[in-house]
């Protein structure tokens, strides 16, 4: 059914659709209508969840590792600083290996204070264990949804998954949305029935203290299932397509990338500005292309290895920047490039930082400074594209 | 009795924290599952691939517990398991200090979980640090005695009435040394539907540096000179009082550990033993101790 | 042992550990003073002194020689003795 509705209702009847069984969170702009929309539905008698509201963003995501340990599907919706206050909770329950689900509306962190959207907070949790999913637009954040449960509960994974999406600009947002269908959606995601759980009958013991004998293992297996997960993430792509129709790529999706010379990496939903940029630029025969990254942790090096092979210059443009190296996914790129035989330059562009738009001349700007550099003019490899000079 | 906390654990020869495990969860059942922070009793009983746990327990963060127990209940009443008792057993460290959001959030929520500290009045598990269950001059690694210190220079925080004041309705203090007490009072606060939360006087032979043997009688002696009054509050009203026959000075308490050595080395111990014993004195007073 | 998923453990699984190696004095029950209060069984933080046959035995396998027990038998039937390694 399509609908023109807020974002944060769309991703709200998303999650009702994946009937969690266990709803803990905590409010922060521009998190706060997810939450609020989910409420409502729990209110309305349309959503049977146990919808907890705790104390703060630790205790939300804490409550949901005591949740999920007892085999429950669990949710929660953050951003930003709450992020950050559940920072010491997301290593713990990945390590944990529990399959929890959670929306990041991508915010700055401060300080300085700022509501506003970039995707400083998630990118910074990229070493957490969680598997990280960025969306585009509405309709892609919605179609995550039941994707990232699919991925999280796979007994072969069991790692959380956070279904990112950029603050206000989708959160807020009203757009013409299809709406999941419930019967669809329970075809597509099967209930969660964990092997091992907190049971009187079998009384386990989860949580133990491993030591220094072990705790390499422990690490690696995480990493290996993070590693698994990028098959994963592409078949619950293709699975969720089968039954929905709708497609968006796997680990990560291209756009005019067959010949183009100068290819753009992003996540988020900046690329919606920059397809339209690439028909314009296109249209004056610029080679110009895009590859967009789904799926940020796994890290798709050798989707990109494949998709970038061709390109004469690759412009990473990100709203986050790494403070005192470059940005994470221009370094992530450059990393994944540096072993394979690919050898053009690599431009970091950060911009779009605490809720500065990112505007078809920044985009060109970024081409033109890419272009030259594909002629061989050496500039800077690492910029903030949208600085305002005149105020430093 | 039944036991659910089995042998092999790691915790010091002469800790009193297993017998107090033990002792709850005798009175408890097997019908429990129960979250711990991280903390002595946490590392002791659960180093992979081992564990002394008998009943389903899960150890996630220092300061979570009590949301991680609140997820627990939440879960198991979602599948309609509302006949299993949950409980926190945690000590005063990851309770009374880091711990405190949590359990607010947990009380004010109205979860039926049990909230059991064991106190033994500092943060042992990193080397006897203060917490704000130091009673007041106690010397601990954070808070030692020296030629400008008397130790600890704070009393203890009162943490059962900050259950009191979120209208938890049952709270009760418990000693070691008094198993049948303990165990009752375990008992009462399962059945009292919602939260509850029960502090237990568990001496630490490392922290507290007294001689083997003495564990039990450290803590009874905690009791009888009236530095650890037993008593509960059901619904916001005082509902009982163990009451002290004899009372003894607190020195007989003071003098047997390391941690109050200071006291009687200098000559302003004597001082600070009369502000102790002025502790005592006031909670005699509090809550009726001495007939 | 392949190592489980989220250190999962079995219940009770200590116990494969000896702590009695840990033991510097061992207690000895004195059978004939003993009144079966079971006071060193509730006390004892090792939960290894039961009745076996009647009368109380520590567990010598986990008996850390923590002392406990004989301080707390009413009828001093517990003593503690140096062990010979
Ligand atoms: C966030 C965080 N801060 C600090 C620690 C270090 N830490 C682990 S246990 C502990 C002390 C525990 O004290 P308490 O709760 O009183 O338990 P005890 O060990 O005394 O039984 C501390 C400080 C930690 N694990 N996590
Ligand atoms: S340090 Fe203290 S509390 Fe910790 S195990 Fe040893 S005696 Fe028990
Ligand atoms: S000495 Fe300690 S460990 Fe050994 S049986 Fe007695 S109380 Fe138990
Ligand atoms: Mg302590």
């Amino acid at each position: 059914m399509m609908k023109v509705i807020e974002g944060s209702h769309a991703v709200a009847h998303a999650v009702m659709c994946c009937r969690p069984d266990v709803i803990s969170a905590y409010p922060i702009t521009p998190q706060t209508h997810i939450v609020e929309h989910l409420s409502q539905l729990v209110a309305d008698g349309k959503l049977n969840t146990e919808f907890l509201t705790v104390d703060s963003e630790f205790s939300a995501l804490s409550s949901l590792v005591g949740a999920s340990v007892v085999g429950a599907r669990c949710y929660s919706s953050t951003t930003s600083q709450g992020l950050a206050l559940m920072w010491e909770v997301l290593y713990n329950s990945s390590g944990l290996r529990l399959p929890l689900v959670m929306t990041v509306a991508n915010r700055a962190l401060g300080a300085p204070l700022n509501i506003w959207n970039d995707q400083q907070d998630s990118v910074g949790a990229r070493d957490s264990g969680w598997i990280q999913l960025y969306a585009e637009n509405v309709q892609e954040a919605v179609d995550m949804t039941p994707q990232a449960y699919k991925i999280a509960e796979d007994p072969d994974i069991l790692l959380p998954v956070m279904v990112c999406m950029d603050g206000f600009i989708l959160t807020h947002v009203y757009e013409p949305v299809y709406l999941l269908e419930q019967d669809k959606v329970d075809s597509y995601l099967p209930p969660y029935r964990p092997a091992v759980v907190l049971d009187t009958a079998n009384p386990k013991t989860f949580g133990a203290f491993v030591d220094p004998s072990k705790f390499t293992e422990y690490r690696y297996m995480q990493w290996d299932a993070q590693i698994r997960a990028k098959q994963k993430i592409v078949d619950a792509a293709l699975d969720f397509q089968k039954i929905f129709g709708r497609y968006y790529g796997g680990l990560i999706d291209t756009y005019h990338a067959e010949d183009a010379e100068i290819m753009i990496v992003t996540m988020g939903s900046v690329i919606g500005t920059i397809r339209d940029c690439i028909d314009s630029m296109r249209a004056e025969g610029i080679k110009v292309g895009l590859t967009k990254i789904r799926s940020y942790r796994p890290f798709p090096a050798e989707a990109l290895q494949k998709a970038l092979k061709d390109a004469s210059v690759i412009a990473v443009i990100e709203k986050d920047t790494t403070v005192g190296n470059q940005s994470a996914l221009l370094t992530d790129l450059k990393a994944a490039l540096y072993n394979s035989k690919l050898r053009m330059p690599v431009l970091g562009f950060t911009a779009g930082l605490g809720g500065r738009d990112i505007t078809v001349t920044d985009i060109r700007k970024m081409v033109e400074i890419s272009s030259r550099a594909k002629d061989g003019v050496a500039e800077s490899d690492y910029q903030f594209l949208d600085l305002k000079k005149e105020l430093l | 009795m039944q036991n659910l906390f089995a042998p092999g654990h790691r915790a010091c020869a002469g800790c009193a924290m297993p017998t107090t495990v033990k002792l709850i969860l005798d009175a408890a059942g097997p019908n429990t599952v129960v979250a711990s922070p991280t903390g002595c009793l946490e590392v002791v009983s659960t180093p992979y691939p081992e564990s002394a746990w008998m009943v389903p327990w899960v150890h996630s963060l220092f300061e979570n517990a009590s949301a991680v127990a609140s997820g627990i209940e939440v879960a198991l009443k979602r599948f309609g398991k509302t006949d299993i008792n949950i409980l926190v057993i945690g000590g005063d460290g990851s309770t009374l200090d880091i711990g405190m959001g949590c359990i607010s959030g947990m009380f004010d929520r109205g979860h039926n979980v049990k909230y059991i500290c064991y106190d033994n009045e500092a943060y042992m598990n990193t080397g006897v640090q203060r917490s704000s269950s130091t009673p007041y001059g106690t010397s601990t690694s954070t808070t030692p005695s020296g030629k400008a210190s008397f130790g600890n220079p704070r009393p203890k925080k009162d943490m059962p009435a900050i259950a009191v004041a979120h209208k938890v309705p049952y709270v009760a203090t418990a000693s070691v040394a008094y198993p049948v007490d303990l165990r009752n009072k375990v008992k009462k606060a399962i059945a009292t539907p919602g939260p509850a939360y029960l502090q237990v006087n568990a001496p630490c032979i490392t922290g507290w540096n007294f001689e083997a043997g003495n564990t039990v009688e450290l803590s009874r002696l905690s009791v009888e000179t009236c530095l650890w009054p037993l008593y509960e509050y059901i619904n916001g009203e005082l509902a009982s009082v163990k009451k002290i026959r004899s009372k003894k000075p607190v020195e007989e308490y003071l003098k047997v550990q390391g941690r109050y050595r200071h006291l009687f080395k200098s000559p302003d111990g004597a001082e600070l033993i009369r502000k102790i014993q002025a502790i005592a004195d006031a909670n005699v007073k509090k809550f009726g101790l001495v007939d | 042992m392949k190592l489980t998923i989220g250190a999962v453990v079995e219940p009770g699984s200590t116990m494969v550990t000896k702590t009695g190696a840990w033991r510097t004095f061992a207690p000895v029950v004195d059978h004939k003073k003993c009144i079966k209060c079971s006071l060193c069984e509730i006390y004892c933080p090792e939960a290894c002194i039961h009745q076996v046959e009647g009368l109380f035995v520590p567990d010598l396998d986990y008996c850390k020689g923590c002392g406990i027990c004989s301080h707390e038998c009413p009828r001093k039937a517990i003593t503690m003795i140096l062990e010979e390694k």
